[in-house]
């Protein structure tokens, strides 16, 4: 505890996201998905729940909007004054954007939610006080608190289901915020396993629970530095850049043809999660 | 113009009138005692119940992450900075007709900051942890977040507050003298013996008194702008429509001036009945306080406007369709009362004859309040309900019967604190009052003297 010790913390952890002075070396995990392909099955969420231990609070207080979805697919409806059920859902699942610049880092009074080196946005549950400032501030609203004690609370896992919980995940208490890791334990394990071998992560070797599930393959994960990776490829062939607040080809004249974009990019938040567009009917 | 104060008041009887009140108030205090002593308890039992069982039993959720905890801090908060201005400010500018009543004035600033605090506290999900907040030596080595707006507020605050309570007490210590030489023996005679520092009104200790009292002073009034602007900041520093406005710190700073000079006058007209105080808290002071509130309560009108305008004209579709979603949507009725209660019923005070009408001015003060309160509400809430993603919206969120008992029981405990330090310290300022009808008298006198052709 000394001064010293708080500005070198300062120069690990709090850099202006994206900037020159500390660019990712090995990884930037991120994710694209294809609206496209979605067809909102919600494999991707039930993925979730199970992989990250995630409280089934029932339907009460799910009425209440205290459920702990950390991924959640928003139903969304074209305004063409069709009725149900030709009326046009489109899909899109939404989780912590994992942003470079993100807001939520620098409004927590304890420090509890910072930027990793391979660009995820963590979450120190033994840090959170629980003011939750950091989902007042966070434009997506991605981020869940534990209104209740959940891990004590009799229904969120009945006793046929303790099974199938996950001990590479910790169970979080009552009044910590949590929110979407991009399965930080699957990460982890992965840069465990080829750090052991003397190599990277390679490409597809790791994936996250909701892509893993998703059946008509829309989300795809890697690491954005390797230029090889798929996601990569994906994000440089959509012309979509991770430090831009706003992407050139959408610049140019009359737009792009091109599929790709973030998210509230004009916030400056630099989201880590590129969306493809859904290529509408009135578009072919 | 009538007088402030008789000019013939003896100083025996100053002493007198004031030590009375620590000793026989109207049968009413006590009920006022008892009354507030109730509204804390069911405050402390929603906090007990919502300890024990989660947040979620304030019916708060995402994305209403923050609801009266907060409304009602800043209300508490902002309450507090009249007392400095009464104090602090209009010290340095010499306006004597604030002697009698700005003891009183602290001490509320004092109480409602400790009553904010409260809201920091029950607010946190992890109330037990709060200490991760503040920078403490600890064998971790971690420190707590100084981005933080929230963090700064927490500094602000305490500076503020532990200011407020020296400037409170320096001010206090030659009517603790005179307490201590004129109260029968017991532990209060202890106690003020004790808090008086052997105070003999020496020429040496008036002198050091002085200008200990005036270097505090001097100090306290950066500090009360700038707490509350720091407030602000909690809100003008984050991204989302309707909080990221940059007049939001004057603005803040008007509304707390504004609110705190309405609780003055509640207060006042409270005391003045309670510890029989008509001789000191006299209808030209109240009429000189209603003034200034009026004052304040157009400044902060026209802050208002100014941030409506600014969303208005500024483009930003966001930020705009909060403000019409609070103008037509499920807030509609708070926000309309809070326009009419703060910049309406105001106008009452304009008029002469009602400046000086204490049932009038006591409802007007009140329901000046509600409207700052209401004000603080609509600046937390309907943001959330109509923020930036649309996944988010049109979810009206009613604040649980455990938010609304905690707010109600706030008010308990700030009349518990409050009505509790009148009765053990001298509320009204004795040697202050003299000094006032010292230098009254003395202009009398010179006058008199002119008139005769003397010098």
């Amino acid at each position: 505890m000394s001064v010293s010790n708080m500005l070198e913390n300062w120069k690990n952890f709090r850099h202006m996201h994206p900037v020159d002075d500390a660019p990712h070396a090995e990884y930037k995990w991120a994710m694209s998905i294809d609206l496209d392909a979605c067809t909102g099955c919600n494999a991707c969420t039930v993925a979730c729940y199970a992989e990250n231990n995630l409280p089934v609070v029932g339907k009460d207080k799910f009425n209440a909007g205290q459920q702990m979805h950390w991924m959640r697919i928003e139903r969304y409806w074209d305004e063409d004054k069709r009725d149900f059920p030709d009326q046009g859902a489109q899909f899109l699942p939404m989780m912590c954007q994992h942003c470079e610049a993100a807001p939520c880092e620098t409004v927590c009074p304890a420090g509890a939610t910072n930027h990793t080196a391979d660009g995820l946005n963590s979450q120190v549950y033994n840090r959170c006080i629980g003011s939750r400032y950091c989902s007042a501030n966070c434009p997506f609203k991605v981020r869940y608190f534990n209104w209740y004690d959940y891990p004590t609370t009799d229904n969120v896992w009945p006793a046929e289901m303790t099974e199938q919980l996950n001990p590479d995940v910790t169970v979080r208490g009552k009044g910590v915020m949590e929110k979407c890791t991009f399965c930080v334990q699957r990460l982890e394990r992965a840069k465990n396993n080829a750090r052991t071998e003397g190599r990277l992560v390679k490409d597809g070797e790791v994936q996250t629970a909701c892509q893993q599930a998703c059946p008509t393959n829309a989300i795809s994960f890697g690491n954005l530095v390797e230029p090889e990776s798929k996601v990569a490829k994906q994000w440089a062939h959509q012309q979509v850049e991770l430090a831009r607040e706003g992407q050139a080809k959408d610049e140019q004249e009359g737009g792009s043809k091109l599929r790709g974009y973030r998210i509230f990019e004009e916030l400056r938040a630099y989201p880590s999660v590129m969306y493809l567009e859904r290529v509408r009917e009135s578009a072919i | 113009m009538e007088k402030d104060i008789r000019e013939d008041i003896a100083w025996a009887k100053i002493n007198g009138d004031v030590l009375k009140s620590l000793e026989t108030p109207r049968p009413l205090y006590w009920v006022i005692l008892l009354v507030a002593l109730a509204m804390f308890g069911v405050g402390l039992g929603c906090e007990i119940y919502q300890y024990n069982i989660g947040m979620g039993v304030a019916n708060l959720n995402n994305p209403h992450v923050w609801g009266l905890y907060i409304a009602t801090f800043i209300f508490w908060i902002g309450m507090s900075h009249s007392g400095t201005l009464l104090s602090a400010i209009l010290h340095l500018m010499h306006a004597d007709w604030r002697k009698p009543i700005y003891r009183f004035a602290e001490a509320m600033t004092t109480f409602s900051l400790m009553t904010a605090g409260l809201f920091v506290m029950v607010h946190l999900g992890r109330l037990w942890q709060f200490y991760y907040a503040v920078p403490y030596p600890n064998e971790r080595w971690t420190w707590p977040n100084f981005q933080s707006p929230l963090l700064w507020d927490a500094m602000a605050i305490f500076t503020y507050l532990s200011s407020s309570v020296i400037f409170l007490y320096v001010g206090m210590i030659p009517d603790l003298a005179i307490a201590r030489d004129n109260i029968h023996s017991g532990w209060r005679k202890k106690l003020y013996t004790l808090l008086a520092l052997g105070w003999e009104g020496t020429d040496r200790q008036w002198r050091n008194f002085r200008v200990t009292y005036l270097t505090v002073a001097c100090f306290l009034i950066p500090l009360a702008v700038s707490v509350h602007s720091i407030v602000a900041s909690d809100f003008a520093m984050s991204q989302q429509p309707g909080w990221h406005v940059t007049s939001f710190p004057p603005y803040f700073v008007a509304g707390a001036l504004y609110s705190g000079c309405a609780a003055i006058i509640t207060l006042f007209i409270i005391l003045r009945y309670v510890f029989k105080f008509e001789e000191y808290m006299t209808m030209p002071i109240l009429r000189k306080v209603v003034r200034l509130t009026f004052a304040i309560a157009m400044v902060w009108t026209y802050l208002n406007l100014i941030e409506y305008a600014s969303v208005w004209y500024s483009h930003d579709e966001a930020a705009k369709a909060v403000l019409i979603q609070k103008a037509t949507g499920p807030y509609a009725p708070f926000w309309w009362m809070m326009n009419f209660c703060g910049s309406v019923v105001p106008l009452l005070m304009m008029v002469k004859r009602f400046q000086t009408n204490i049932p009038m001015m006591f409802a007007v003060s009140l329901l000046l309040n509600l409207g700052m309160w209401l004000e603080r509400w609509m600046i937390v809430s309907p943001t959330f309900s109509h923020g930036y993603y649309p996944w988010t919206w049109d979810h009206f969120q009613w604040p649980s019967l455990v938010q609304w008992g905690m707010v109600f029981g706030s008010f308990g405990w700030f009349t518990l604190l409050f009505m509790v330090f009148c009765k053990v310290f001298p509320s009204v300022s004795m040697y202050e009052v003299k000094e006032m009808v010292y230098h009254r008298s003395l202009a009398l006198k010179n006058n008199e003297l002119a008139e005769k052709g003397a010098h």
